[in-house]
């Protein structure tokens, strides 16, 4: 890999090698401030009959070359360095999810606690958890073993006990893992990739158990004592394994590898970094979402902690289905103003699952998708919730039977009335025909409280950033700041529920030269423009039983930022509830409707 | 002209055909390259690891873990017979020893003086492998399977359930647009592929199950019979796996869709002829679309055609295609325009579009991710 000069930079290309689509984006530094300046897609190669994923970074890159009038392909097929002429790049990174991206098998003691710690850290890392095995998931061992044998991920993570503690359950399930010979997902060519990351005292004994039959890596214990996790050692070495083993057993991955001036990073693995990054830069609290075809990632940062969880089966088009048959189709209809038909809609979902590159043409077949995005976002922050949770098992212990008792009380740090900013990406958020559906999506799924501002990114450039911080992070915060985000606007919503018709705040806002007041009910929503790039002050008086975040009944001042959509107040209530009658359900969300001016009126009946 | 968001599905008269027939794990291939193989020969065989199923000695004779090796009747390696002492204490002075029967038969793996567990292998399970298409093995790999190859009809569905199935091909419905009901199905349909035109309905594939019939192939289904048929929703459409002891192969879609014509007529001209399908469908990463092969006797075929995966097509001005999005679903015709610039659309958004002739005369405008080209 070259040397790099970051201060010599002055165009960069990155590259995001996704499932269907490799990205490729150049940056510039304009006037001495790094800017995004053209981007360009092609098919991802990785499947036969290309079987290359080079090709489709090319023909990627060329799309940007013509766009940009720079020549970025050199005659050998390889991109071009360093800028010289008007030609070539300085630095070139990537990140890549093709293949299915990273697929990992965790294992701990106690699920709650060691093994959610190493679901923390695979996750953490970019990976897809296949399956969690712990001495405690209410499987008898034979039944693991069959489980492990079935699955072939691409590498395995144990950890189990803290450092001095008992070493019998780990090495226990180390046993478990050897005797059913796990087989990595790219043949058997090489031994299956194992980190161990648990009790330092174990380690001869797994070595022992493992050594012969797979690549074992061993670092620091992820739960040294239970008041702490120390994720990072296994997240480096889970990033070390995937370049080593998974990258270099997928088609053109050698070459790539060679190209790029900085470690391939899984395209989760980055986002989440990028967030993190910017998140503790600027001490807010944020939660991203990424929702796609196949699965939705939520990404937070709360109190400086990371956290992400991937739904695997919630997404809009491989997995729409799924979504269907978890939230089910009356709760997906609870935000349906337009009559549809059960018959119907069950066989459409189904014909988008078979044929997942189909888009909505008409304002129903619109209507009802983000209705299911709807659903499909809600399940996916639900789970995130139960994930991120404080540790489990550390409180006022004093045996270890109180420990057990007390693991249940991990609470979910996730905080909708701390959350100061929401990020949306993916194709139903991101390509919704007017922003202010993206906005409405989010406010219905995500439930944010107080005074949350909404975003979303707007040509999915948060992995290409997410990277390039590992090499130049000040320009991927300058190109974060200037050319990522969006900005729809601020919503402005009161914890607590009421009557309908009741007050629920009272509002004044000051912008330069302007002052607008007002009062909502419960059930309101009002949108009050605030044009991007504007921000304003607003003082909120909620009513007695609806807090803003300073106690219930309690005034709150805080300056707020327009955008594409504007504030949007929501007197609606949070929890936000709907009535269970159909018919008034769908009169009350059609009056909602009415006040985002979601849809071109009228709406076909 | 421009590429095809989704490529079509194929429908071939004629067809070289060649499947690789490969063993999970390394074992014996039982053919040679250039016999001829039927659909329901075995081609190669292996023997799959057994069931493990661990014995925590330690608890159960109440010893701790580092004694355990010593009360073991059996060494690692050795064999042990189901009820068969494995393990013994040695008691206090040689008194109240209790004893250990193992609950099945398999091999010792291993014993562990850490945690006192001990690992029981039971006994190989057979895997094998049959040809799936009558025709020729054309290569061979020692230890991992071979290459079959076949001139065939080859008919790709959109979607189905249950895995390989063999059998006679039956054509229930008259026409490529009549239902298929419980009426059809027949008693000596047994082990037949049948074939109706329009959507199948759950009284038919109930039916079905109850003669024994191998396979159903239609035209749609609604999901709700599936779920029926199945017992659960599918969420995610990986399927081939289902025991179901019937396979189901729809080709257009879910809904009230009759069965392309030309499927149809292909279908038809091959009745009573032995075919293979297999209804696995995955969507994700690596398309795997059901299929339904007619070997044909004699004769060679197009070179290669519908061999390997389908490469997206090439859109033109008469291209024939098949809308796949609402609110004209299942229509057939011709690409009559391709309007260059992205188009808005009645939800607002705004795409890339093109004119399809319907056979009705009718032209219709709908986005070029919503039509697939029906290939040959």
């Amino acid at each position: 890999m070259r040397t790099i000069d970051p201060d010599k930079l002055q165009v960069i290309l990155a590259t995001d090698c996704g499932s269907t689509t490799t990205k490729a984006i150049l940056i510039e530094r304009v006037e001495g401030v790094y800017r995004q300046t053209h981007r360009g897609e092609a098919p991802t190669t990785v499947e036969e009959p290309s079987a290359d994923v080079t090709i489709g970074v090319v023909n990627a890159v060329s799309e940007v070359g013509e766009l940009a009038g720079r020549r970025l392909i050199g005659d050998d097929g390889t991109i071009l360095r360093p800028s010289r002429d008007g030609a070539g790049c300085d630095l070139y990174v990537s990140t890549s999810s093709a293949g299915g991206g990273l697929q990992m098998m965790v294992a701990g003691v106690v699920m709650q606690m060691t093994a959610e710690s190493a679901k923390r850290a695979a996750l953490g890392a970019g990976a897809i958890v296949m399956d969690v095995i712990a001495a405690n998931d209410k499987r008898r061992p034979h039944e693991r073993i069959r489980r492990i044998r079935e699955l072939r991920p691409d590498m395995i993570l144990i950890s189990g006990g803290v450092d001095g503690g008992t070493t019998t359950h780990v090495v226990e399930i180390a046993e478990l893992v050897a005797s059913a010979k796990p087989r990595p997902r790219f043949g058997g060519q090489y031994r299956m990739p194992l980190i161990y990351a648990g009790n330092r005292e174990a380690r001869p004994m797994i070595e022992k158990a493992l050594g012969e039959r797979a690549d074992l890596r061993i670092v620091e214990n992820l739960r040294p004592v239970l008041e702490r996790e120390n994720l990072g050692p296994a997240r480096d070495m889970i990033h070390d394994l995937f370049l080593e083993h998974v990258m270099a057993h997928a088609p053109g991955y050698d070459k790539l590898m060679r190209w790029a001036d900085a470690p391939i990073m899984p395209t989760p693995g980055a986002v989440g970094s990028i967030l993190e990054t910017i998140a503790r830069r600027a001490g807010l609290n944020a939660v991203g979402v990424d929702i796609g075809g196949a699965t939705t990632d939520v990404f937070s940062v709360f109190d400086g902690v990371f956290n992400r969880t991937v739904s695997a089966n919630l997404g809009m088009s491989y997995s729409i289905a799924n979504v269907c048959a978890e939230a089910t189709l009356p709760r997906i209809l609870r935000w349906v103003h337009v009559p549809m038909e059960m018959r119907d809609l069950r066989n459409r979902v189904k014909n988008k699952m078979i044929r997942p590159t189909t888009i909505p043409q008409t304002i129903d077949a619109l209507i009802f998708e983000q209705a299911v995005a709807r659903e499909a976002l809600r399940l996916a922050y639900q789970q995130h919730k139960e994930f991120a949770t404080t540790l489990k098992g550390v409180q006022q212990q004093r045996t270890v039977g109180d420990t057990f008792r007390q693991k249940a009380g991990g609470q979910t740090i996730v905080d909708n009335m701390k959350l100061d900013l929401l990020v949306a990406s993916g194709g139903v958020l991101s390509h919704a025909p007017r922003m202010h559906q993206t906005a409405a999506m989010l406010i219905d799924a995500f439930e944010p409280e107080g005074v949350t501002v909404l975003a979303k990114d707007s040509i999915f450039m948060m992995p290409h950033l997410g990277v390039l911080a590992q090499v130049h992070p000040a320009a991927a915060m300058a190109v974060f700041e200037r050319d990522c985000l969006i900005y729809l606007g601020t919503c402005v919503a009161p914890r607590g529920t009421g009557k309908p018709g009741r007050a629920c705040f009272s509002y004044r806002i000051e912008s330069e030269g302007a002052r607008r007041e007002g009062r909502i009910a419960v059930g309101d929503l009002r949108l009050v423009a605030l044009a991007a790039g504007e921000r304003a002050r607003i003082v909120v008086e909620p009513e007695r039983g609806f807090d803003m975040g300073a106690g219930p009944g309690r005034r709150v001042e805080r300056e707020v930022r327009g955008g594409t959509v504007g504030l949007v107040l929501d007197g609606r209530g949070r929890p936000l509830e709907l009535p269970e009658d159909p018919a008034a359900c769908r009169r009350l969300v059609a009056q909602w409707v009415d006040d985002l001016a979601l849809y071109p009126a009228p709406a076909p009946a | 002209m421009a590429h095809a968001y989704t490529p079509g599905l194929k429908v071939s008269a004629r067809a070289s055909l060649r499947r690789h027939r490969v063993l999970p794990i390394p074992g014996e291939v039982l053919v040679a390259a250039g016999q001829r193989v039927g659909a329901r020969e075995v081609v190669a065989q292996t023997f799959m690891a057994g069931e493990v199923t661990p014995l925590n000695l330690a608890n159960l004779l109440s010893v701790p873990p580092g004694e355990v090796p010593e009360c073991m009747l059996k060494r690692e390696g050795e064999t042990v017979r189901s009820g068969e002492p494995l393990a013994r204490t040695k008691g206090v002075f040689g008194l109240f020893k209790s004893q250990y029967h193992s609950p099945a038969a398999g091999t010792i793996e291993s014993i562990s003086p850490v945690t006192g567990q001990v690992m029981l292998r039971g006994e190989p399970i057979p895997v094998r492998v049959l040809a799936y298409l009558a025709g020729q093995v054309v290569e061979v790999w020692p230890g991992e399977g071979c290459a079959i190859e076949t001139e065939a009809a080859f008919v790709q569905g959109i979607f189905g359930v249950g895995g390989e199935a063999f059998g006679r091909l039956r054509i229930a419905s008259q026409a490529r647009d009549e239902p298929l009901g419980a009426g059809h199905i027949r008693e000596d349909m047994a082990d037949c592929i049948v074939v109706g035109g329009g959507r199948v309905g759950l009284d038919a594939i109930r039916a079905a199950q109850q003669r024994r019939v191998a396979a159903l192939v239609a035209g749609g289904i609604d999901d709700l019979d599936l779920a029926a048929f199945l017992g659960y929703d599918l969420g995610v459409a990986i399927t081939g796996s289902e025991q179901l002891g019937l396979t189901v192969i729809v080709t257009e879609g879910f809904g009230d869709i009759a069965m392309a014509e030309r499927t149809f007529a292909l279908l038809s001209a091959r009745e009573g002829a032995e075919a293979s399908v297999n209804g696995a469908t995955q969507i994700r990463a690596g398309v795997i679309r059901p299929e339904i092969i007619v070997p044909l006797a004699g004769a060679a075929g197009e070179p290669a055609a519908g061999a390997g995966a389908p490469a997206a097509g090439i859109l033109e001005i008469g291209a024939p295609v098949r809308i796949i999005g609402d609110p004209h679903f299942g229509l057939i015709g011709q690409v009559s325009a391709l309007p260059a610039d992205p188009q808005a659309l009645e939800s607002g958004s705004r795409a890339r579009v093109l004119e399809v002739a319907l056979r009705s005369g009718l032209r219709v405008v709908v986005p070029r991710a919503n039509v697939e080209l029906i290939e040959e």
